[in-house]
């Protein structure tokens, strides 16, 4: 018992300290490579927390493809006029003062959290067996709020429009501006011909799987995104023109096929998203399958950015 | 004092440090990064929550993990968004910090948009 909570305050000492590095490290590169460092010891307090689903989460966003983005975007940036003005110290002193009272509040919420605390979990697990799911997280996200995951998409979606609208006007319709390193025989080439296959099959059992362990679409969909960036990277396909027929089509069939779920919920159930008893585990696992290739199709466009050249 | 509570000290920190890089760095890529960290932060005191309403023999309550999860998928949709405004930014003024102290140009790259 005690090696746990030695195990715990020093994870949690450890984050803060990786954490810190990231905001005050002098260079963009050390910082973000931190940050990466930071998601991924997240994910172990996650586990230490009993969420694995946020864990898996955590790890495939926090620690990958956050880190990837925003190491794409600090290659591509150039400064060529004006220099980083540092907030002068009474700026920064007056902003610390600030952010240690946040802290303060927040940790006084924390020590006054309630005796016993309020829960949901035995509501979620009694209505679990209905859905025939055995993970209730993803009962919880396909069932209970499943307004919510789909509305989630839709921002996927949605934020998709907003990168690819930052396009210039002569781009629009061609290709993202993914650097790719073509280099024949370099060390990322080879990766990208020996990994995808474990990649697509781990990225397919995780969905598969998260119907009853922890896992499910978004965490399969991020693996899906990753191998594809990483063949695109090592340009062993190109990146696909955003207008692209077959792009767009993986791009709605998952919000679009669970939005047809949810609409036949009106006509076979009660009420919209509702599934009809016997079909719960059927209708999901279907929705879920679609979502899992729209969010990895999603998710490595993001990275990809806006649209840079035309198409040859 | 248990782990869920210690994680939870943790979290309120997290969330303190990066309103501090939000606030003080120049750049807007350290601010996006800055950004995320708060952010965490925020999930984290979700994950202290979730895990003392463990009951029913789950390690923790799962609503509010799947907020959570809902929560990092949409971070990480306005980190994307941000991201590539921030691209934008920079090809058009060439510049990769907002500071205060060049109003013209910033200003003017601001009405463009």
């Amino acid at each position: 018992m005690t090696y746990d909570v030695l195990f715990d305050l020093g994870l949690a000492g450890v984050l803060i300290a990786i954490a810190a590095g990231a905001i005050f490290a002098r260079g963009s590169f050390v910082s973000l490579v931190l940050f990466m460092v930071y998601g991924l010891l997240l994910a172990i307090v996650w586990v230490r927390l009993s969420a694995v689903d946020v864990a898996l989460t955590e790890t495939a966003i926090g620690g990958g493809v956050t880190g990837m983005l925003l190491l794409g975007a600090a290659s591509r940036l150039r400064a060529t006029k004006g220099s980083a003005v540092k907030a002068g110290f009474p700026a920064r002193l007056a902003a610390g003062a600030l952010c240690i009272l946040v802290s303060i509040a927040l940790g006084i919420v924390v020590y006054a959290l309630p005796e016993v605390p309020p829960t949901l979990a035995p509501i979620a697990k009694e209505n679990l067996a209905s859905s025939g799911l055995g993970n209730p997280v993803a009962g919880v996200l396909f069932v209970y709020r499943a307004l919510d995951t789909l509305l989630e998409k839709v921002v996927l979606l949605l934020a998709l429009a907003g990168v690819w609208s930052l396009a210039q006007d002569q781009a629009w319709g061609g290709m993202p501006g993914l650097r790719v390193y073509a280099k024949p025989n370099s060390i990322l080439v080879f990766l990208a011909q020996v990994l995808p296959p474990v990649g697509i099959t781990v990225g397919i059992y995780m969905f598969w799987a998260g119907a009853n362990r922890p896992g499910g679409a978004f965490q399969g969909g991020t693996v899906l995104a990753a191998m594809w960036l990483l063949v695109m990277m090592a340009r062993l396909r190109e990146v696909p023109a955003i207008d692209t027929l077959w792009v767009r089509q993986l791009l709605v069939v998952g919000p679009a096929i669970f939005l047809l779920i949810g609409l036949l919920g009106f006509v076979f159930a009660d009420s919209f998203l509702a599934y009809p008893p016997d079909h719960a585990k059927p209708l999901i696992v279907i929705a879920e399958a679609a979502l899992t290739l729209s969010i990895g199709v999603t998710l490595a466009l993001l990275v990809a950015g806006p649209p840079e050249r035309m198409r040859q | 004092m248990n782990s869920a509570t210690m994680f939870g000290y943790c979290g309120a920190m997290l969330v303190g440090l990066g309103l501090f890089g939000l606030v003080t760095n120049p750049e807007i890529l350290r601010k996006i990064l800055a950004f995320n960290v708060l952010g965490s932060g925020v999930f984290l005191l979700f994950g202290v929550i979730a895990r003392r309403g463990a009951a029913a023999g789950l390690g923790a309550d799962p609503v509010p993990q799947a907020l959570v999860i809902t929560g990092i998928v949409v971070a990480f949709s306005a980190t994307a968004m941000a991201v590539a405004l921030l691209v934008r930014f920079n090809k058009e003024t060439g510049e990769i910090t907002m500071s205060s102290d060049a109003p013209s140009d910033s200003g003017r790259s601001e009405e463009r948009r």
